[in-house]
């Protein structure tokens, strides 16, 4: 604080303080905290709300226990947000290894700004996009059916069990969130390390097993938690390039919410998404020996 | 065990720039071998050549007789140490040392038996299990020995891996090193900078300069005979006289003209210096007939045990050195004293500044 004062002034200083907090309090932990009280009380009308009936009991949370296309829903979510996350390794692993290790550093800032570009453009759109691409008649099945690959147009969204589309985009919107700590992870790697492998008589995938991934782990680990965590609990994407056959937990909460106008048992799945969440993330971190501190690095 | 490695004609472009110019050298199987100069001068690109790293843009590379061109680092029997030794930090010592094995297949019971015995050779037994942060700068430095030699190559390059040490450790660790190569036999090439390294160590040495070879000879050849001045200068301290050669044993500069001895391909028109070693010059009271004199004045005196480090100025200005031994008996001069600076006209030599055409290796 004392060195952000000198640097900044004091006055500047106390205002990025106040509204850091701000944010915090206002927009992150309250909001947070009252959805938690909400989940443990029941869905009453208006005028009961604080009666007699309004007490506290944990059968918004049974709600879900007791569903089992709500159980199998969840674990949809969490099975497809985790093929989301190893398809955007495999995608980014070899470019953060060509960004950090063998592209030109001239050239490399140049390659981040053509990845960044599609970022400019919103989620919404970037997914409308998709789906436009993918429909029946859309340009994807145009373009096969003109160069004779295929002889009539395709469901694109609805292959592998229907969730093809929604891997798709989730793939598309996420995986930068996968190359960014694979990349400053591999980045710190000391090419020499590289290079004394090889010369010991490594073979290429040696290096990579024995030198590179074991050094890039804490990049590996914080890109997957990030992706995994983000595509779980995406709405638009799985919203919006849903098939017939798919459907995702967010979309269950936004029903039971807008729809169904219970906030209350909405809040409940809300919570149960993230505790779930947060369950797995840390069995793959003890399966993968990451701490969290690596993480944070 | 050991092999020889062969330059030819060797060498190295980068764009414009010529790291490496028509290098010929010839490292015998077995020898300690050092290629010496300063930064920048093409030694490490050498180094990187002979490992695998880089092609040579022209010439070739032989080791042990097989053309190299066009052979991985990995499947050359070479091994490189990096000069800041690039050892694996997330695995333990041991595991370190059997890299090499590891990717070669070997089993796990004889890569360990075989780290265990390396570290006995390096002298560094029981730390199979430490971690490389655990370790040491000497320490860390034979564990990158013990890495490099268990895959059992037949040369082993170094790059400058005794740079990082205090000079202490580093002094021991020239001694380790070359009891090492004596007692493996493999053919070491060494890249240093450091001319005391380089003459304490190897059997023969290669003194570099602008992608250049200047001169390769045993130690004693080099610092006795440097056959330009390049290699005068860079290998010892000398007093350089600016002149010129008027002709053959008289060299005439501004603190006057000397009785000298041309070394090799000086000619009167081509630009040349005197070079004269500190420790072949001494101060005296007269000047000396038969000898070249100088009237100088002692600017400063340092007393450093076993030598004497005189530092004197003559009539131009130009500062004079002189290291003598301690003989405990003759006091060193005051400063201020005015003396005679003497100097042999033997020991008084005359090289060509041109370090662009070496003059011919084999002689």
């Amino acid at each position: 604080m004392n060195e952000l004062a000198r640097r900044y002034g004091l006055s500047l200083s106390l205002t990025f303080a106040a509204l850091t907090a701000f944010w915090l309090l206002a927009l992150v932990i309250l909001p947070n905290i009252t959805l938690f009280e909400s989940s443990f009380r029941p869905y009453l009308p208006l005028r009961e709300v604080g009666g007699p009936k309004d007490v506290y009991s944990v059968s918004n949370y049974l709600t879900f226990f007791e569903s089992p296309i709500h159980i199998k829903v969840f674990f949809q979510t969490v099975i497809y947000s985790s093929i989301v996350t190893l398809l955007c390794f495999a995608l980014a692993y070899p470019l953060a290894y060509f960004l950090a290790k063998v592209a030109n550093i001239k050239s490399v800032p140049t390659l981040f700004l053509l990845l960044l570009i599609p970022l400019w453009v919103s989620e919404i759109l970037r997914s409308f996009a998709w789906f436009i691409i993918l429909s029946l008649k859309g340009p994807l099945s145009a373009v096969l059916i003109g160069l004779n690959i295929i002889d009539k147009p395709v469901h694109w969204m609805w292959g592998l069990g229907g969730y093809s589309g929604v891997l798709i985009g989730l793939v598309y919107t996420y995986v930068l969130f996968m190359l960014f700590p694979l990349y400053s992870s591999m980045q710190s790697l000391d090419t020499n390390q590289i290079e004394a492998a090889r010369d010991l008589g490594s073979k290429w995938w040696q290096i990579h097993w024995r030198v590179i991934v074991p050094h890039a782990k804490p990049g590996i680990a914080s890109g997957c938690v990030t992706v995994f965590m983000l595509s779980a609990g995406s709405v638009i994407v799985p919203t919006l390039l849903a098939s017939p056959g798919s459907r995702w937990f967010t979309e269950v909460i936004q029903q039971w919410m807008f729809e169904a106008l219970d906030w209350n048992t909405g809040s409940a799945y809300a919570f149960l998404l993230l505790l779930l969440c947060i369950i797995f993330v840390t069995l793959m971190m003890r399966l993968f020996k990451v701490g969290l501190a690596d993480i944070a690095k | 065990m050991s092999a020889g490695v062969e330059l030819s004609d060797v060498s190295m472009d980068f764009g414009p720039f010529r790291a490496v110019d028509h290098a010929d050298v010839s490292v015998k199987p077995g020898e300690f071998f050092s290629f010496l100069g300063p930064s920048g001068c093409g030694k490490t690109t050498i180094l990187r050549m002979i490992s695998g790293f880089m092609e040579p843009t022209e010439g070739s590379i032989k080791i042990g007789g097989q053309d190299m061109r066009g052979i991985d680092p990995n499947r050359r029997p070479t091994v490189l140490i990096f000069q800041n030794l690039a050892l694996f930090p997330l695995m333990p010592v041991w595991e370190n040392i059997a890299f090499g094995l590891e990717v070669r297949g070997v089993n796990k019971r004889i890569r360990r038996g075989k780290a265990e015995e390396l570290l006995n050779l390096v002298d560094l037994p029981g730390a199979a299990d430490k971690a490389i942060s655990q370790l040491s700068g000497g320490q860390k430095q034979r564990v990158a020995i013990a890495r490099a030699l268990a895959v059992e190559p037949k040369v082993m390059l170094l790059d400058e891996p005794l740079s990082a040490l205090d000079l202490k450790l580093r002094q021991h660790m020239r001694a380790e090193l070359r009891a090492i190569q004596k007692r493996t036999n493999v053919t070491f090439i060494y890249i240093t900078h450091d001319q005391g390294e380089a003459l304490a160590m190897s059997d023969r040495v290669a003194v570099m300069s602008q992608g250049k070879i200047q001169q390769v000879d045993i130690p004693q050849e080099i610092y006795n005979n440097p056959v330009n001045g390049f290699v005068a200068s860079f290998v010892g301290e000398n007093n350089v006289f600016t002149g010129e050669l008027l002709r053959a044993g008289k060299f005439k500069t501004a603190s006057g003209t000397f009785d000298v001895t041309a070394g090799q391909g000086v000619t009167k028109s081509a630009p040349s210096k005197l070079y004269v070693r500190p420790e072949h010059c001494h101060l005296a009271k007269k000047a000396k007939a038969g000898c070249n004199s100088i009237a100088a004045e002692v600017v400063d005196v340092a007393f450093e045990g076993n030598f004497i480090n005189v530092r004197a100025r003559d009539a131009t200005g130009k500062n004079l050195l002189v290291e003598s031994r301690n003989d405990t008996a003759t006091p060193p001069p005051e400063p201020g004293t005015k003396m005679f600076f003497v100097f042999d006209s033997a020991k008084a030599v005359v090289l060509a500044d041109r370090t662009d055409i070496a003059p011919d290796l084999a002689a």
